[in-house]
C-alpha cells in the first residue's frame, strides 16, 4: 500500500476505494496474513442478519468476530479439518458504487456494494450485499475498525459459507 | 394418495428395523406420500410462544408444505391458520413476524379478524347470502396445542392430544428450559440455510453423537481445552433413549442434563468474565452460578418427530422443501428478562457453532449434501442404523437404550415413519 499513513487531509474516496479493493483481493486469493494485519485491534467483523440492525453486540448475526475470532476463522479455512472448506471455495468478489458516508482526517465511512460468486464442488452460487466500511488512519496507512456485510437475502436461509463475506 | 405398498412392493422393502433404502431420499412419490401422511397426520411444531408474546404478534410458518399463520389474537389465545384467502387462494401474509389488527387479502380486500373470521368484503352487493355466507367462510385454522412453550399445530380434530404425543419427551423439554437461568426462555433470533437433501438426512443428525467428533473436528480445535472435553461426547457416559411416537433423548453430556444440579461446582474458565460481570450486576452468588451453567446449554438434544429438535442450547426446526432439498433453522434462545450479559454471551455460542456461517453448521451441511448426492449412486444398497443395535437395553415399556453413539434415535425415528407411511 502506498497511502501516506500522516496527512492533513480527509481520506478521499480515491484512497478508501483503492483499500476496500485491496482488501478484497487479499481475501480472494487467500493472503490471510496481510489480511489479518489490516484491522485495528479492536475492530468488529460483523455479517447482521436483521436489516437496519444497530444493536449488533445484543442481537444474533451470522458472524461477529473479533480479533481472536478472525484468527480462527481464518486457521479453520487453512487447516484442512473443516470439509466444508476442504477443498476451500474459490472466490471472486466485484466492489463497486463507492460512496464516502463521512471523511476527516482520521478516518471515513465508506459503502459500496459487493457480489460475491463461490465456486465449490461444480456449484457456482452468490451472494450479494452492501459493505460498510470503517476505515481509520494508522501508522502504516488504512486500516479496519469495522466491517459490516450486510447481505440482500440476510432474513432468508442461505447454503453454507465456508469462507470470509 | 400413495400408500407405502405402492412405492414399494412391501414396506419392509424400504425400511427394516435396522437400515432402510436410499429410495427414503430420493423418491419424489415417498416425499409426497410423506407430507400428506405424515405431516398433515401428526403434531408439527410451528413456534415458541415468545415469537409471539402479545396479542396481535404473528410469524409465518409452515405444516409440511402448507404455509400458516401463527397469530396470537386480541384475548390472547394462539390460532394456526392456513395462510391462504377463502376467496381466490392468494396468502394473506408474506411479512415473516410482525403485528397486526387484522388479516387482509391484497387480491381483493377480504379482510379477517385475528381468530380468523371473515369480516369484510368489498363490494359486497355482488354476492347475495346464498353465494356468501359469511360464518362458512372464516379461515381454514388448524388445532393448535402447547406443551412449556412449544407451539404445535395439526390437521387432525381425532389424533391425542399433544401432551400424549410428546409422552415421556415431556420431562426431558422441562429440563431442556431450565436454561432460562430462572427466567423464562426467550427467543433471540434465528439462522437460516439450506441444503440440497432430503428432510429425514437432517432428523437423524440431531440424534446422531457418532459423528460430532469427526465432522465437527475444526469446531473442536478452536474452542478451549475444557470445552473440547467436554464435548468429547463419545467418551462421557451418555445415551441415547426412545421416548416413543419417533422421539428420542441423545444425552451426550450427563452432567449436563439437570441445570439446576452441581451449582457448586466451579465456575469453567470461558465464563469466568460472564460471572464476574454478573456478580458486579448485583446478582448473588447461587444466581451466577445458576445463570453462568444455564449460559452453557444442556448437555442433551431431544428429538421430536417429525420436525423440530431441542438441541443443546436452542431449537433446531426442519422444513422440507422437496425431495432433495431442505430448510434448517437454527433458533437461538436465551433468558427473558434475564441480564443481557447472559443473553449476549449465549448469542455469541450461538454464531460460533451455528448457522451458514458457523465453525459446525457448514460442515453438518456439507455432510448431508454428501448423503444426498451418494444416494444418486443407486438403491440396491441399504443405509444402515444398526449400530449399538445388538447391545441396546429394552425398557419396561418397550422403548429401547444404548450408548450414546448408538443409532437408537434413528431406528425411533423409522419406527414412527414405517407406522405412519403404512396407514
Amino acid at each position: 500500500m502506498t497511502i501516506p499513513a500522516t496527512t492533513s487531509l480527509p481520506v478521499t474516496l480515491a484512497e478508501a476505494m483503492e483499500f476496500a479493493w485491496y482488501e478484497a483481493d487479499l481475501l480472494d486469493h487467500a493472503i490471510y496474513d496481510e489480511w489479518l494485519a489490516q484491522w485495528t485491534a479492536d475492530a468488529l467483523y460483523i455479517v447482521p442478519i436483521e436489516p437496519g440492525t444497530t444493536d449488533f453486540e445484543n442481537s444474533l448475526n451470522y458472524a461477529y468476530d473479533d480479533h481472536g475470532m478472525r484468527k480462527k476463522r481464518v486457521e479453520r479455512l487453512l487447516n484442512g479439518q473443516s470439509i466444508s472448506a476442504s477443498p476451500v471455495a474459490l472466490t471472486v468478489r466485484s466492489l463497486s458504487r463507492f460512496r464516502l458516508l463521512q471523511t476527516d482526517e482520521a478516518s471515513c465511512e465508506l459503502r459500496c456494494a459487493q457480489i460475491i460468486t463461490e465456486y465449490r464442488r461444480g456449484r457456482e452460487r452468490t451472494y450479494t450485499g452492501d459493505v460498510t466500511y470503517r476505515l481509520v488512519r494508522g501508522s502504516t496507512g488504512l486500516q479496519i475498525a469495522r466491517k459490516v456485510v450486510w447481505l440482500i437475502n440476510s432474513t432468508e436461509a442461505l447454503g453454507g459459507i465456508g469462507y470470509i463475506l | 394418495m400413495t400408500s407405502l405398498a405402492e412405492l414399494s412392493t412391501t414396506p419392509d422393502d424400504l425400511i427394516r428395523k435396522d437400515r432402510v433404502r436410499t429410495p427414503l431420499y430420493t423418491d419424489p412419490a415417498i416425499f409426497d406420500a410423506e407430507m400428506t401422511k405424515i405431516f398433515r397426520n401428526t403434531w408439527v411444531w410451528v413456534a415458541h410462544v415468545s415469537e409471539i408474546p402479545n396479542n396481535g404478534d404473528f410469524k409465518m410458518a409452515q405444516v409440511g408444505l402448507e404455509p400458516v399463520i401463527v397469530v396470537r389474537d386480541r384475548k390472547g389465545k394462539v390460532h394456526v391458520h392456513l395462510n391462504r384467502c377463502r376467496h381466490r387462494g392468494a396468502t394473506l401474509c408474506e411479512v415473516r413476524k410482525g403485528k397486526t389488527s387484522s388479516l387482509v387479502c391484497p387480491y381483493h380486500g377480504w379482510g379477517y379478524s385475528l381468530d380468523g373470521k371473515l369480516r369484510g368484503v368489498p363490494y359486497e352487493n355482488g354476492y347475495d347470502e346464498k353465494t356468501l355466507d359469511r360464518n362458512e367462510l372464516s379461515l381454514k385454522s388448524l388445532r393448535v396445542e402447547e406443551y412449556n412453550g412449544l407451539i404445535f399445530a395439526t390437521f387432525r380434530d381425532d389424533i391425542e392430544p399433544l401432551a400424549d404425543f410428546l409422552g415421556p419427551a415431556k420431562k426431558w423439554i422441562d429440563l431442556f428450559m431450565k436454561q432460562g437461568g430462572g427466567y423464562p426462555v426467550k427467543t433471540l433470533g434465528e439462522h437460516k440455510f439450506r441444503f440440497p437433501g432430503n428432510w429425514k438426512i437432517q432428523l437423524e443428525n440431531t440424534t446422531d453423537a457418532y459423528h460430532f467428533p469427526l465432522v465437527h473436528k475444526s469446531f473442536l480445535t478452536a474452542v478451549d481445552k475444557e470445552t473440547e472435553q467436554q464435548l468429547d461426547m463419545l467418551n462421557n457416559g451418555g445415551f441415547v433413549e426412545d421416548l416413543g411416537n419417533g422421539h428420542s433423548v441423545m444425552v451426550m453430556i450427563p452432567e449436563l442434563i439437570d441445570l439446576d444440579d452441581n451449582l457448586e461446582a466451579p465456575i469453567p474458565e470461558k465464563f469466568a468474565d460472564l460471572a464476574k460481570e454478573l456478580a458486579a450486576e448485583g446478582y448473588s452468588d447461587l444466581e451466577v452460578r445458576r445463570m453462568v451453567r444455564a449460559v452453557g446449554g444442556s448437555g442433551f438434544n431431544i428429538n421430536l418427530f417429525p420436525n423440530v429438535a431441542c438441541s443443546m442450547a436452542f431449537f433446531r426446526v426442519l422444513q422440507p422443501v422437496s425431495v432433495n432439498e431442505t430448510e434448517i433453522r437454527h433458533i437461538a434462545i436465551g433468558m427473558d428478562g434475564g441480564p443481557a450479559a447472559a443473553n449476549r454471551a449465549r448469542i455469541r455460542l450461538h454464531e460460533f457453532f451455528q448457522g451458514p456461517m458457523g465453525f459446525g453448521s457448514p460442515d453438518d451441511a456439507e455432510v448431508w449434501d454428501r448423503v444426498q448426492h451418494g444416494a444418486q449412486g443407486g438403491d440396491e444398497m441399504w443405509i444402515m442404523l444398526n449400530r449399538g443395535f445388538p447391545k441396546e437395553e429394552s425398557l419396561p415399556d418397550g422403548r429401547h437404550r444404548s450408548d450414546v453413539s448408538a443409532e437408537t434415535g434413528m431406528r425411533a425415528a423409522y419406527d414412527q415413519w414405517k407406522r405412519m407411511m403404512t396407514v
